[in-house]
């Protein structure tokens, strides 16, 4: 029982983080590998908005929020615009750089030590027992909520929302929608936003829970595998994916500790081999990128 | 490749003149002052000194290859920094298990990065761009998790310290002479790599990074020559990190992190894409960039609190430089070279003459 709780918390985890993945590929065919980076910083921003509001925590989340949508849009606007039709390894490397730079600010600013954002918004996190004996950090619950919430959303959003229906097409064929008239920049930026603002909060549940360190940032790298299992451009691939990822993970650690941080990845390997463009991602993809 | 402009016209009038590696009078003097420059540095330098430009040559082996293989052959890998573990790796533990002397582990490095090489370019096969990006640094993260078994299990929880080697019976424990030693290993890499690059496999792997469908049509057999470039590469990389363990006498899986990676695509990137001189600049460039900015923190008023994160500061100005590389000069160091050496060529004039006379 207490397996099965471990596992749907480590897959929510990885769903959250890893729907910032896909959203980003799917509209604008660039792999960020500064998600986990992003996302890190969302948890320290959380960290210094909690000194302002100190008993307000609902206030203190939404206001982290909004500012790492912000660090998104900001990245796209001042950043990955200009590398918008660049070689596609242009664009990775400029989120690898943008990652080892924030990696190196984030320390400057908020030193390497281990921080508690939950302590310093007065926060604490009681286990809830579940039937069957099994436990559940109150952190650890409201996460896997707010993954399903966050998905939700996504879906609809995509499905029906105005917007959503733009970067649809913007990331199927970018040149006609341009033509209908589609803004691709805002476009673009949105999705930045929307996946730096997943990405940060899943960051902020994950330091509520159990404290923040620059080692977030593994974290955020392991779950790239989880969006690639599914398919990169497909959600519900990426929800999937989250969920084999998680599994294999929380049952092989039981055979070696070590193995913790490679698992995700050799699960990748082994999909890469099998089946390259993931579960549900489309298979013409290869040949684009 | 386009080669720089040498002579100002084509003066080619026999087989041989095009077989050769070096074609002015002016080159050949100058290319022999600096590499008679080089020899003579360790007598004048200080320790310090010395090490850093062994550093230097340590890092321009791996970039030399990682050129051959993102510049040249349009392969993108980023597990470089587990090869360079593979390297390292299998030295210290034929040092530790067998106790195997420097003869035997250099050429097990190269075997075991060549047979690396195969395993880290089988997806290439099927895979293009991101997709190969994403297998290798997989492939990365693998290699990592090995080296930190072994040192677990053996109980080396620190790493692995490895004895000097020796060299018809001296012991290579003194700088100059390792500053000898490497700088005679990137010599040869870049002598492989210059040669390797104006045959028949540089042509063919010219082409399929051009465009792969259009070299398969044109004969090129694209899979051996990816596996090729990545067992080359691979190997290079692993004889590389072999020297640095030696040279560091110590191994920890700790050094190789996904960081050193990125560094070593700086160095191609700062260098410059697709020159072998620019993988040259970006090693100078990238491996004296950290001592430049706890230079520059001491110099500077005001930042001498930042002082005691230097590794920090470090990762944080690597990224800006990084993105401004690529942001305002993709071309790299080498770009900037180019166009100083145009400015002079053409003086007085400022641009080319349409049809590019005089290339």
């Amino acid at each position: 029982m207490q397996l099965l709780v471990n596992i749907i918390v480590l897959s929510a985890i990885y769903a959250l983080i890893s729907c910032g993945y896909v959203l980003i590929y799917r509209v604008s065919r660039v792999l960020n590998l500064a998600h986990g980076e992003l996302m890190m910083l969302g948890a320290y921003i959380l960290l210094t908005v909690a000194s302002l509001f100190t008993q307000n925590a609902a206030a203190a989340l939404a206001a982290a929020l909004a500012l790492s949508l912000a660090v998104g849009l900001l990245v796209y606007l001042f950043l990955m615009r200009k590398m918008t039709g660049e070689m596609v390894l242009a664009a990775v490397l400029t989120t690898i750089a943008l990652g080892i730079l924030l990696r190196g600010l984030v320390v400057l600013i908020w030193s390497a030590q281990q921080q508690y954002p939950a302590q310093a918004l007065g926060l604490d996190n009681p286990p809830i027992v579940l039937p069957g004996g099994a436990r559940i950090s109150t952190f650890a619950a409201i996460l896997v909520v707010a993954t399903g919430l966050v998905y939700a959303a996504l879906f609809t959003f995509l499905r029906f929302g105005r917007w959503g229906v733009r970067m649809r097409a913007a990331g199927q064929n970018p040149l006609l929608a341009a033509q209908r008239g589609i803004n691709l920049h805002v476009i673009y930026a949105l999705a930045w936003g929307l996946s730096t603002l997943t990405g940060a909060l899943a960051g902020m549940l994950i330091a509520l829970d159990s404290g923040l360190t620059g080692t977030m940032v593994t974290i955020g790298l392991k779950a790239f595998p989880a969006a690639l299992v599914g398919g990169l451009d497909s959600l519900a691939g990426a929800l999937l994916g989250s969920l084999i990822v998680g599994t294999a993970e929380v049952l092989l650690v039981y055979v070696n500790p070590l193995l913790s941080d490679v698992v995700p990845f050799l699960v990748l390997i082994a999909m890469l081999i099998v089946r390259p463009w993931g579960l549900f991602g489309t298979r013409e993809e290869l040949d684009r990128v | 490749m386009s080669s720089p402009p040498r002579a100002s016209g084509y003066f080619r009038t026999g087989y041989a003149q095009d077989f050769a590696l070096v074609e002015t009078r002016l080159r050949r003097t100058s290319l022999a002052v600096f590499a008679l420059l080089l020899v003579c540095y360790p007598l004048i330098a200080s320790p310090f000194g010395l090490d850093l430009a062994s550093q230097v040559f340590l890092n321009a082996i791996g970039a030399l290859a990682l050129m051959l293989l993102t510049g040249y052959a349009g392969q993108i890998s980023l597990g470089h920094a587990g090869l360079l573990a593979a390297g390292a790796y299998t030295t210290g533990i034929m040092f530790r298990e067998l106790s195997a002397p420097f003869w035997l582990t250099l050429p097990a490095s190269a075997l075991a990065g060549a047979l690396l090489g195969v395993v880290f370019g089988l997806p290439s096969l099927r895979l293009r761009g991101l997709y190969l990006a994403v297998s290798t640094l997989a492939l990365h993260f693998v290699v990592a998790y090995l080296g930190a078994e072994y040192e677990t299990r053996r109980g080396f929880s620190t790493g692995v310290t490895i004895d000097p080697p020796s060299l018809f019976g001296h012991e290579l424990t003194d700088g100059r002479l390792w500053y000898l030693v490497l700088l005679a290993f990137a010599a040869a890499t870049l002598l492989i790599c210059v040669n390797l690059i104006r045959s028949r496999t540089g042509r063919a792997w010219n082409a399929l990074r051009s465009r792969e469908t259009v070299a398969e049509a044109l004969g090129i057999p694209i899979a051996s020559y990816k596996l090729i470039a990545f067992v080359i590469t691979s190997a290079m990389t692993s004889v590389a990190g072999c020297l640095f363990a030696y040279y560091r006498g110590f191994v920890s899986i700790e050094a190789f992190s996904l960081f050193l990676t990125i560094q070593y695509f700086a160095m191609v990137i700062i260098g410059g894409m697709g020159s072998l001189l620019g993988a040259l600049l970006g090693s100078v460039f990238v491996t004296l960039f950290p001592y430049l900015i706890e230079g520059a923190l001491h110099a500077l008023p005001g930042m001498e609190r930042y002082a005691s994160d230097l590794a920090a500061v470090n990762q944080a100005a690597f990224g800006v430089v990084m993105i401004l590389f690529l942001l305002f000069e993709p071309l790299g160091l080498v770009g900037i070279w180019r166009r100083i050496q145009n400015y002079f060529l053409l003086w007085p004039f400022r641009y080319r003459p349409v049809g590019g006379g005089g290339r």
